[in-house]
């Protein structure tokens, strides 16, 4: 295999590099120790996805086990509020109730093929764990789950149905406790297990290639909105695709196929906590510079002395104090325009999908929804909000706004 | 001469290399740590700059690094308490650290900075070769400072040979595949990944790091290498010092000489 056929795409402004870099953003900074796991992936990634009997496997799992392909759902009563056309991607409706699975069977599929036989993971929310734990049963993998301490605590609901789904859920104990150590402890498991394990990461942050790899595995969620509009309005392009953005997997799934079409306008909303200037924020384009943490450059929070800042949002999906560097590059490209939505008008947007279209979205998913009022979209516009997740796992913290 | 490189110039075996974190256990502990080094008999002063997510490290290094960041290091801090230390200690004195707290306080005012202390190398383990190459060596090169890699038992042989024609100083032989902190002694199969290693003919020295402890495990590491560094072990050892200078010469001089 040449290295074009390698890199296809790479004629395009936003595709990844042969170094694994999009712009300034990416890379792999890695210790050495690992660099071998590292290293096989970057070479065997894209010749194992683009294998017949691969895609084979996916594209049935996707079918018959995921539900896809999802809805793409005109949202009437939404779209009558906001006086134009708003349609819903239902990744809500996935099978474990978000888009994460689209990557873990992806990752899943190619770890096999790598010969690993066990599975490691992060998780935040617990969305991401429990993806992972699923397509582990699924496969007869071993699967071990590191989870902060104190999203354990938070997240109950979804540790049980790990351990239902016979993942081992440890506990993040270092640093603050939430899913940046997380990460931290699950690259530490890798390091020290390098040969059997294969680490599935859950957004497209991480060295090269697992940015673009599990951009490639979300990139079916804009594959069907393209065809399902053109199906619905005999026009493939949307005006805008609006996606939630904490790690950015969801979104790059959605910005994916759009990202060479730049009369669609790529809105990603980040998680602004209390407000981006009261030191209670996880909006990292806003708050951040250039930095490198879990393996990439990109934008990240972090005190003047190079100290990664412990972000804060009421949705632990985007509590994460970077992005992803295609995100960055999206960012510092003008490609993507982004926006910080605090915590109150996530909650408020959650309750008017609920009571509006009858659906109730993930707090992540809220926040792209948000956006819905500075938008100003005209009567003949088309939008698209990828509703990445249900909120059946964030009933607690809607209950609390009743 | 760069220090490093003259000391392996004389002395090419038994070489000992001790890390400690800055700023542990209390903020100003970094000089005299360097000066009991020093009086102990140690060849090489490895001195960690704290980071939030310190990902190669194990359990031990992690919680010092985050107790040294409570204490208020950063390098600005850093830089100000080695000011004046080629008055007072000689020996080879490296920085090891990840990339990012490195990239902020910019890589040419780092290394002018390491250089006006008497700075001899770097060790930067997230650093990754390309990068290191093409925009950092130039830079490294101008103020004299050695960057030093680190292999694996997986490293391959091309790899190990790319490394060793870029590094300075000496390779940095990582005993296992683990964090610091987590082996202990060692194996067969370490003695054969050390012999394959020392028949390549490398043209820098190696020093052996992960797992080294105590003069059993430094002895028997110095009959593969030109030496060892310990890490985890000499932090434990000064989280339990009662008195930094004797509980840092007694501890050297029990790993030297039993």
């Amino acid at each position: 295999m040449t290295s074009t056929e390698q890199h296809k795409g790479q004629e395009t402004a936003f595709a990844v590099n042969a170094k694994g870099y999009y712009g300034k953003f990416g890379g792999a900074y890695i210790p050495e120790m690992l660099h071998p796991n590292v290293e096989e992936l970057q070479q065997n990634y894209l010749q194992i996805i683009h294998q017949a009997d691969f895609q084979e496997e996916f594209q049935n799992l996707l079918k018959n086990y995921v539900g896809r392909p999802t809805p793409l759902y005109y949202a009437t009563r939404l779209s009558e509020k906001y006086k134009t056309n708003i349609y819903l991607k239902r990744e809500d409706l996935c099978h474990t109730g978000a888009h994460k699975v689209n990557n873990t069977i992806g990752q899943i599929l190619l770890a096999k093929r790598l010969g690993k036989h066990k599975i490691v993971a992060e998780t935040g929310a617990g969305q991401h764990g429990v993806a992972t734990a699923t397509v582990c049963a699924l496969m007869g993998l071993e699967c071990i789950v590191y989870m902060g301490e104190i999203d354990i605590q938070r997240q109950a609901p979804n540790v049980a149905r790990m351990k239902m789904l016979g993942a081992e859920v440890r506990p993040a104990t270092s640093g603050s406790k939430t899913l940046k150590d997380a990460t931290n402890e699950a690259l530490r498991h890798w390091i020290n297990n390098p040969v059997d394990t294969h680490y599935i990461i859950g957004s497209v942050v991480g060295p090269h290639p697992y940015p673009d790899m599990v951009a490639r595995f979300q990139s079916i969620i804009s594959e069907e909105i393209r065809s399902q509009l053109l199906e619905k309005t005999g026009k493939e392009n949307p005006d805008y695709v609006i996606a939630c953005v904490g790690g950015g997997s969801n979104a790059a799934g959605a910005f994916y196929h759009f990202l060479d079409e730049l009369d669609v306008k790529l809105i990603a909303a980040e998680a602004g906590g209390h407000g981006i200037h009261s030191g209670m924020s996880a909006a990292t384009t806003f708050l951040g510079k250039p930095g490198v943490l879990h393996g990439s450059k990109s934008i990240l929070m972090q005190t003047e002395d190079g100290q990664v800042v412990e972000p804060q949002s009421i949705s632990a999906g985007l509590d994460y104090p970077g992005i992803g560097p295609l995100h960055a590059h999206l960012w510092d490209s003008g490609r993507a325009k982004f926006y910080a939505i605090t915590d109150e008008e996530s909650i408020e947007a959650g309750f008017e999908l609920t009571k509006l279209e009858g659906i109730i979205p993930a707090i992540e998913s809220a926040h792209a929804l948000s956006v819905l009022k500075y938008l100003n979209a005209e009567a003949n516009e088309t939008v698209v909000v990828n509703l990445s997740g249900r909120g059946d796992k964030d009933l607690a913290t809607y209950m609390k706004y009743l | 001469m760069n220090r490093i490189t003259e000391l392996f110039q004389t002395k090419l075996h038994s070489v000992l290399n001790l890390y400690f974190t800055a700023g542990y256990p209390t903020l100003n502990d970094t000089m005299p740590i360097l000066e009991a080094l020093q009086e102990a008999g140690a060849d090489i002063a490895e001195i960690g700059m704290p980071y939030s997510d310190p990902v190669a490290d194990g359990e031990t290094i992690q919680q010092s690094n985050q107790i040294a960041l409570d204490n208020g290091m950063s390098l600005k801090v850093l830089f100000e308490q080695l000011k004046g230390m080629r008055e007072k200690v000689q020996i080879p004195v490296i920085l090891m650290g990840y990339i990012n707290p490195v990239l902020q306080f910019g890589i040419e005012n780092f290394c002018q900075k390491c250089q006006e202390v008497g700075v001899d190398g770097m060790i930067l383990p997230d650093l990754p070769m390309d990068e290191y190459e093409e925009e950092y060596k130039p830079v490294f090169d101008k103020y004299g400072l050695l960057n030093i890699f680190l292999i694996t038992p997986q490293t391959t042989e091309a790899r190990i040979r790319r490394i060793d024609e870029i590094s300075g100083g000496f390779i940095y032989m990582v005993s296992s595949a683990s964090v610091t902190g987590k082996t202990s002694g060692i194996s067969d199969e370490m003695e054969a990944y050390f012999n394959r290693v020392n028949a390549m003919n490398l043209k820098n020295p190696r020093l052996i790091g992960f797992g080294i402890k105590d003069h059993e495990t430094f002895t028997k590491a110095s009959e593969y290498a030109a030496g060892a560094i310990i890490g985890s072990q000499f932090i434990r050892v000064l989280q339990a010092a009662s008195d930094i200078k004797t509980d840092v010469v007694e501890y050297i001089k029990s790993v030297k000489v039993g």
